[in-house]
């Protein structure tokens, strides 16, 4: 059971692995996780998402996985398909709770334990796209994950803030770290750009403005756009449905659609 | 708290660190090394500091970016606009130290806090970090504090690991055991005086910053945590493992508060739910899990204006619903936290 170490494995198949990142909670990674890989898949590809959020596994429900079970193969942890069609498979530690209240205490050296096996004995099998949803921060799930990664590179990043400048505070140490461990920045997302009221239609900007913008100034890292708020993309999320399919109306979907297409043309691709 | 692998020997045994199943335990070194037959010694040493600090009060969400640090910064705000109370922000999050900017200071290098930081020790810092990490520069305190720059107000103190780096770009890239060090160093270490109320914000989760703050505070009787949500299902259900958190850790709860409830729009008024609470919110879950909730405070977007700018939306914007709502909050807070005064001889006499 010993999982072979130089053994390309079970990553073996995949071509572009992205990391979605933030220094920042709750700004959005999960739902850009969830948006891209969903945006990607209408685009023809396989995708594959690791959620290695261990504390607050949120992918499952995203994508109305919940309570799936997680089955064994010859190499390893087999994920989570949430379509009939096979073309996105998941991997959370959401499906190894017994209850889903339960909550994972775990320090480090632990989670970085879990987030090996996530990389090495699942089998992804081919994957056009791996992205990887991550915590907030720069600790050990981020590290872990980076070097378990690593062997299989270049890997690339998706970094997401809000417009407040709190946001920003925290984003722009996230890119430090992106520049420490040799994660090529694809670009930053700005997250919940301004709420157009539905009744007035006046916008009005929730959250502060201007962060994504300046973050990519300071930064000089390409700025992707700016996805509004909108209460039907959270909902969509809560209920786990196809937020692209069913939502092209939306004010959202500009900035997701286009954000999809910088990574279908920028992602670095692993050579083989 | 942390799980044992099984078969493990126990920490106390004269096997600990050494048997089989000891391999890949995170403690086996300490166990090897004979200090897990000992309770940390900073656990006692954390106690003597913190009797003269009456209540502490964890601010907590197993979710990120639902106003943790927003919250404790304005109950730090509220509590110590009574001259006469003590308070102190301790912030936790070590990756991502948001309270020195919502407090308005940013830039200030911690030499620029006046007495809460006035100690004997010498503090190790690191900056800019890749794994491993290496101790490198020291602080001399009695030199930095020279400087005599402006508290927040003079009976707010705040600390965070913000101030110990020097660039706004500088990542704190640590793994577990070195944040928890300096956790206690922050709870140990730090002068904190006589308080009335010392309030620690967290990082979202349910990990090391977290098992190591109620660790560390464990003889010390921590009042309790406050726990922030917002409606979503998706913030709900990371909320919940934080509460069984709690219950596993035997940390009381206070109760919880719900941000971003409703938004009204600054020009028709009308109400819209930017976050949708498709399962009831805070209150169905509170209802459920029977415990109190402290209140519902409205999406505004002058709160975040107000972060922004490291000012008290308080005062900003004092008749505001989202400002009345916090008022209600922070005393519920005290009124818990009168409730359970602690004894007479817990308290260091004057």
């Amino acid at each position: 059971e010993a999982a072979e170490a130089a053994e390309p494995g079970n990553l073996a198949g995949v071509r572009h692995i992205l990391l979605v990142l933030s220094g920042k909670g709750g700004v959005g990674k999960s739902t850009i996780s969830t948006e891209l890989a969903l945006a990607l898949r209408h685009a023809g590809k396989k995708v594959g998402i690791l959620d290695v959020d261990l504390c607050g596994p949120s992918i499952p429900r995203m994508l109305r996985a919940q309570g799936r079970a997680v089955h064994q193969c010859d190499s390893g942890w087999v994920p989570v398909f949430v379509d009939q069609e096979q073309s996105i498979s998941l991997m959370s530690v959401g499906f190894l709770l017994e209850s889903p209240d339960e909550a994972v205490v775990w320090r480090g050296p632990k989670k970085n334990a879990l987030i090996k096996q996530f990389v090495s004995d699942v089998a992804w099998g081919q994957l056009d796209y791996l992205v990887v949803d991550t915590p907030p921060g720069t600790s050990d799930e981020h590290m872990a994950a980076v070097e378990a990664l690593r062997p299989y590179g270049p890997l690339g990043a998706l970094v997401v803030t809000t417009p407040q400048a709190v946001s920003v505070g925290d984003v722009r140490r996230e890119l430090t770290f992106c520049r420490k461990t040799g994660l090529q920045v694809v670009g930053i997302v700005e997250n919940m750009s301004g709420f157009v009221c539905p009744h007035c239609t006046e916008c009005t900007n929730v959250f502060s403005r201007g962060g994504g913008a300046e973050l990519a100034r300071l930064t000089g890292v390409p700025f992707l756009g700016s996805v509004p708020l909108d209460p039907e993309l959270t909902r969509s999320l809560e209920e786990g449905r196809d937020f692209i399919r069913d939502f092209p109306q939306s004010p959202a979907f500009p900035a997701l659609s286009s954000i999809a297409q910088k990574v279908l043309s920028e992602a670095p691709a692993r050579l083989s | 708290m942390e799980e044992v692998p099984q078969g493990c020997p126990g920490t106390g045994s004269a096997q600990a660190g050494r048997g089989a199943s000891c391999q890949g335990c995170p403690n086996q070194r300490l166990c090897a090394s004979g200090a897990g037959a000992a309770p940390d010694p900073a656990i006692e040493e954390i106690k003597e500091k913190m009797k003269t600090v009456k209540h502490k009060i964890l601010v907590l969400s197993g979710k990120g970016g639902v106003g943790k640090s927003t919250f404790s910064a304005h109950l730090a705000h509220g509590l110590a606009e009574d001259e006469n109370t003590q308070v102190a922000l301790l912030d936790i999050d070590i990756c991502g130290p948001s309270i020195p900017k919502i407090m308005g200071l940013e830039g200030e290098q911690a030499c620029a806090l006046g007495h809460v930081f006035r100690t004997d020790t010498v503090w190790a810092c690191s900056t800019v970090l890749s794994p491993p990490v290496y101790l490198s520069a020291s602080i001399d305190w009695a030199t930095l504090l020279d400087s005599g720059t402006q508290f927040v107000e003079d009976n707010l103190g705040v600390m965070s690991v913000g101030f110990l780096l020097s660039s706004p770009d500088d990542a704190v890239i640590w793994r577990g055991p070195k944040k928890n060090g300096m956790i206690k160093q922050f709870l140990r270490d730090v002068d904190w005086g006589e308080l009335d109320y010392l309030i620690v914000d967290t990082p979202p989760g349910t990990s090391d910053e977290h098992l190591s703050a109620v660790q560390y505070l464990s003889a010390a009787r921590l009042d309790g945590a406050v726990i922030i949500t917002t409606p979503q299902e998706v913030s709900l259900q990371d909320v919940r493992k934080e509460i069984n958190f709690c219950h596993k850790v035997k940390v009381p709860i206070i109760g919880v508060v719900e941000n971003m409830s409703v938004f009204v729009c600054p020009k028709c008024k009308k109400e819209s739910q930017i976050f949708p609470p498709t399962t009831g919110g805070a209150e169905v879950m509170c209802q459920d899990l029977k415990i109190p909730l402290l209140g519902k405070v409205p999406l505004d977007p002058h709160i975040g204006k107000s972060c922004d700018k490291g000012q008290s939306f308080l005062t900003d914007a004092p008749a505001s619903a989202a400002a009345l709502a916090y008022r209600s909050i922070i005393q519920r807070i005290q009124e818990f936290c009168g409730h359970h005064q602690p004894k007479e001889e817990h308290l260091v006499g004057s």
